[in-house]
Formats: structure tokens, C-alpha cells, sequence
């Protein structure tokens, strides 16, 4: 009897082997990035906005910015390994085992969440030189980091599945994730814009898991935290049936 | 149908590794649709060495990559030691090692995490896949290199490696395409050899190539397969037996004028060599006598050309030819 377990821990040693071996390109950057972030969103332009949402700026944007290098770092980093393996053909190696299909997807974007959770782990500790972090709920926080670090890692896969060049997996993140990032609340919250864009901003996902992860650090939300756990909880589901139905076809993958 | 029951020598075997029956596959773009597999029957024996010879383009690559399941069918059954593609895929999988043509490893690991990594995804313990990786980077001569990224390797390792890679779960069959295009003879006969001895060891070799003495040399049975469809599948003898004129190089003593060969269709070449048609049951004594008679002492002789080669452009054309009748 094969040992699916010994399959899914090779994939993942492999896929955290590679993000580690690239850290420079894959640890540093987010590093450098949210602390201009801090340093000029949070201290210069902050200490002029005054509270937002009952706490001082900073700390209001924090756990935005936690949650938006997690959700890039997953995205990118399972967009360009499964891609990556496809143009150089090594993706074969898989394909050719007898690996299910599930474990191939649990693999790669196991890999994709250590790489979001060990970015946001590093960002957390760079916040804590600007701000005292405080934590509502460790379930809360755990349980929305977890799944959307999954979300994004499963969208990364399914835009690699699609791909066919190295342009279509910065086309996404570029015109789409970028822009549903920073209209999804981590700079501000909805109660500032008018009631239409408050109805248009809840068709995006990200405002839910920006909101629930900012419960879990200061408990306070601006959509229905159980609404929001909904959210995020179908999404998971939806987007890994679709990886397993792309997979299972052999979309992008097998001729 | 062209099917074989299980032989090897002669022999029946217990079952056959590969079993495949009426297999058609279509690619189909937006542009054209392109019909790579025409419903080939074809069975290999377990413990065979097993040639699928064709031109480019002829269907090798893709009957090789549904086998593997890199390559979707559009219908027909694909057996492996028993187990159907289709509804015991991971089992049919584990009896495989594929050698592909292309380098398909990642370039930036290291040679000793490339066959890790493969044995890993075969559910191989990491404390065996360090063993298993010892023994067969040290049988294709790459342990000294295994410390060594995939892209800093020569042509020769690059295809070694994919050798040992395919090893390291221990496969029932190898299916190896073209594994030796693009080295150096050296390393193609140390290649031969190497498997050689693991078909002696039981594993079932299936082996593309476009060398035909490497297929001469090392199968037993073969498939020639042009335009979607298997023309000949026989065993080796039997098909080179059917080849009825051979060309023989004769060096010779250096001689004047035209030697006389009467019952021999011949070419002379320069001033000590013939080229000598012979035609099957002719044999060869007559034209040493007649040469003797003449005062011209025969050095050494070769086969003009590879035989196998000869056979398989005569097959190659008369395929082209029955397709140009069928067209019109």
C-alpha cells in the first residue's frame, strides 16, 4: 500500500526547499515592503488621520497588512512553483506517480500557505516595532489566516493551471488581486464610504477576511463576523473543487 | 489486430507487461484536428527488451505518454502487468520508470534531491530512498555529482540521471524514449549495457530510439509504427530474417580493371574496394572463390548498412506508398 503521506511530504519539503532557497527573493522583499508601509502609511500619514474604527491608525492597519502579504505571498508562490514545474516539464515527475490528485494539490499549496504564514510571521514582528500588537480571539485569527492563506494559495494554482506564459501568472495578481486588496479595507474601514460602495465593497472577498482577521487582533469588524467565517469557509471549498476538477481533466497539463 | 501472446525466445511467459488494445488518440485544436493513434493492438511480454521504432511524428511519443498517463486516450484499453489505466490507475503507475526524451527535471535541485524527491512521490521512506538513491547514482556514475544542480550536468549525465530517477521506486518496466539521443558513443555503449543487465535482472525494457543498431543490438521484439498504426510486430529475427539482399563492403588487395562476379550484382568503388549485393540463400563462398581465382585477396568486409536500418526504410516507404493508394 502506497504512503500518500510520504508523497504529500516530499512535495511540500520540496516546495518549502525552493521558497527557502530563494529568500532573498521570497522572505525579504514583503519584509522591506510593509515597512514602508508602516513607517509612511502608519506613522507619518497615520499620526495625521487620528482613529479609525475606535484605535489609533497603526494599529487599524496592521492586521490589513498582515493579511495582505499573506494573501500575495500564498498566491505568487504556488502561481510560479506549479507554473514554474509545468514550463520546465517537471510536473511529469508527478503526473507519472501514483500520487492522487488531491495530494498533488494539498502539496503545492501546503507550500504556498508556509510560504504566506512564514511572510505574515515576519511582518507581524516587524509591526511590533511601530505598534503593541493585541489579540481578541487566537481562534478567530488562526482560523482566518489558515483558510485564506489556502483561498489564495488554491487561486494561485488554478491561475497556473490556466497559464501559458510567465505574463498570464503577474496578469491576475497585477490588474485583479492588487486592486481587490487594497479596496478591501485594509487601509480604511467601509463605514467611511458611502452606502453604495459599502453594498459594492461586500462583493469582494477580501473585505471578509480583512474584517475577520481584524476581529481576531482588535474585535471589531465591519461585516458579520459569522457571515464573513461563511465566506471564507465557501470559498475554500468552491476554489479546491475546482483545482481537483482542473486536475483531475488534466487541464494545462496533460495533452 | 496485431497482437503477440506472451513469448520471449520462444517461450510463453506468465503475463504480459503491456497490453494494449485498440488505442486511438486525437489531438484536436482550434485549427485542425490531427489523428496521432489509429487503434494500435500490441502486447509486450514481461521481461521482454522491446523496441517501438517509427519515423517522427509517427505515434511513438504519444502511445508512450498514455501508457505513462501523461497523454489522455480517446478510447481503447491500456494494461500494465493486468492493471487498466482506467480503473486502477495509481497501480498500473507504480509498475512504471519513464525515461522521457526531453530533460523534464528541475534544473535547479540537486541531483541527489531530484531522486529523492521521485522516490518520495512513490511513497519510498526517506531512510530506503537514501539507500536506493546511493545505489543507483553509483551505477550510473553520478554519486561524485550528486551534490551537483541539475543544470551544471553534461548531455550524458543529464540522461543518466533520468535513468536513475526512473529506478528509484524499482519499476517492473522501463520505458525509455530515445534515451540515448545526443551522447557520445561511449556513454551509449556503457548505457547498453547498463540495460542490459537490468533486463537480465527481469525488468521489462521498452526502448524508442532512432539508432537501429541500438535496437538490433539490444531487443528481442519489436514495433514498427508509422502514421498511427503498427505496420510490422514481431520478434527481431523474424523481421530481419524477411530482409532478402544485403549489401557487403569488401576491402580488398589492391587490384587492375574490373574484377568478375558474375552472379553478383557489384559496384566497384576504387582500386580495392566492392560493394557486393547478395541475395538471400546466395551466400558469400562464391564470391571468395571467384576473387581467389583472380588473385584478389579479400582484408575484411562489412555490412554496407545497419540491417534493421534497411528493413525499416523499405517499411517506412511502403507505408507512405499504400497510403498514397488509399488516398487516391
Amino acid at each position: 500500500m502506497l504512503s500518500y503521506s510520504v508523497a504529500l511530504k516530499a512535495i511540500l519539503t520540496k516546495e518549502c526547499n525552493r521558497f527557502l532557497r530563494i529568500w532573498v527573493q521570497t522572505l525579504v522583499p514583503p519584509a522591506i515592503t510593509m515597512t514602508l508601509y508602516f513607517v509612511i502609511f502608519g506613522n507619518l500619514v497615520g499620526s495625521r488621520i487620528g482613529e479609525m474604527g475606535g484605535f489609533d491608525y497603526m494599529s487599524f492597519i496592521v492586521p490589513g497588512l498582515i493579511m495582505m502579504s499573506v494573501i500575495t505571498n500564498s498566491y505568487s508562490n504556488v502561481a510560479s512553483s506549479f507554473y514554474s514545474a509545468k514550463f520546465q516539464r517537471n510536473i511529469e515527475e508527478l503526473l507519472v506517480a501514483p500520487v492522487p490528485n488531491y495530494i498533488i494539490i494539498l502539496g503545492y499549496i501546503g507550500g504556498g500557505m508556509l510560504r504566506g504564514l512564514l511572510v505574515g510571521l515576519i511582518v507581524t514582528c516587524v509591526s511590533m516595532l511601530f505598534v503593541d500588537i493585541q489579540i481578541h480571539s487566537y481562534t478567530i485569527l488562526i482560523f482566518t489566516v489558515l483558510l485564506t492563506s489556502m483561498v489564495f494559495s488554491l487561486a494561485g494554482l488554478i491561475n497556473a493551471i490556466f497559464a501559458n506564459s510567465f505574463d498570464d501568472i503577474s496578469i491576475i495578481p497585477t490588474f485583479i488581486l492588487t486592486p481587490l486588496t487594497y479596496l478591501g479595507g485594509v487601509f480604511y474601514s467601509l463605514t467611511l464610504l458611502p452606502e453604495i460602495w459599502q453594498d459594492i465593497s461586500k462583493i469582494n472577498p477580501i473585505v471578509y477576511m480583512v474584517n475577520a482577521f481584524r476581529y481576531g487582533f482588535l474585535g471589531v469588524s465591519d461585516v458579520d463576523l459569522t457571515f464573513a467565517v461563511v465566506m471564507i469557509i465557501g470559498f475554500t471549498v468552491i476554489f479546491f473543487a475546482l483545482a481537483l476538477y482542473l486536475i483531475n481533466k488534466g487541464i494545462g497539463i496533460r495533452s | 489486430m496485431n497482437t503477440l501472446e506472451p513469448t520471449i525466445n520462444g517461450k510463453k511467459t506468465a503475463m504480459n507487461a503491456i497490453e494494449i488494445t485498440d488505442l486511438k488518440k486525437t489531438y484536436q485544436s482550434k485549427s485542425r484536428t490531427v489523428e496521432a493513434l489509429k487503434g494500435i493492438s500490441l502486447n509486450v511480454a514481461q521481461g521482454d527488451f522491446f523496441a517501438l521504432l517509427g519515423p517522427n511524428g509517427a505515434g511513438k511519443s504519444t502511445t508512450i505518454g498514455i501508457i505513462s498517463s501523461l497523454v489522455n486516450k480517446t478510447s481503447g484499453t491500456v494494461k500494465v502487468f493486468g492493471y487498466d489505466i482506467d480503473s486502477d490507475i495509481e497501480a498500473a503507475k507504480s509498475q512504471i520508470g519513464l525515461v522521457p526524451q526531453e530533460f523534464n527535471f528541475n534544473m535547479f535541485e540537486t541531483v541527489l534531491q531530484i531522486v529523492l524527491n521521485q522516490a518520495g512521490y512513490y511513497g519510498v521512506e526517506r531512510s530506503e530512498a537514501l539507500k536506493r538513491a546511493e545505489k543507483y547514482l553509483k551505477q550510473t556514475d553520478l554519486w561524485e555529482k550528486r551534490n551537483a544542480r541539475g543544470r551544471e550536468l553534461s548531455g550524458g549525465m543529464k540522461r543518466r540521471l533520468m535513468i536513475a530517477r526512473a529506478l528509484m521506486h524499482e519499476p517492473k518496466i522501463l520505458i525509455l524514449d530515445e534515451p540515448t539521443a545526443g551522447v557520445d558513443i561511449e556513454i551509449r555503449r556503457g548505457m547498453w549495457e547498463f540495460l542490459k543487465d537490468l533486463n537480465a535482472q527481469g525488468i521489462t525494457i521498452i526502448l524508442t530510439t532512432h539508432y537501429l543498431e541500438e535496437a538490433e543490438m539490444l531487443c528481442r521484439n519489436i514495433a514498427i509504427i508509422d502514421n498511427g498504426k503498427i505496420g510490422k510486430n514481431t520478434n527481431m529475427k523474424s523481421l530481419l530474417a524477411t530482409l532478402n539482399v544485403e549489401t557487403f563492403v569488401l576491402d580488398t588487395s589492391p587490384f587492375k580493371g574490373s574484377p568478375d562476379l558474375a552472379e553478383y550484382h557489384h559496384q566497384i568503388v576504387d582500386d580495392h574496394t566492392i560493394e557486393v549485393e547478395v541475395k538471400k540463400g546466395q551466400g558469400l563462398n562464391a564470391i571468395f572463390k571467384q576473387l581467389d581465382t583472380q588473385d584478389i585477396q579479400v582484408l575484411s568486409m562489412r555490412n554496407k548498412a545497419n540491417r534493421l536500418e534497411e528493413l525499416f526504410v523499405r517499411l517506412v516507404e511502403e507505408g507512405k506508398s499504400n497510403q498514397a493508394k488509399g488516398d487516391k
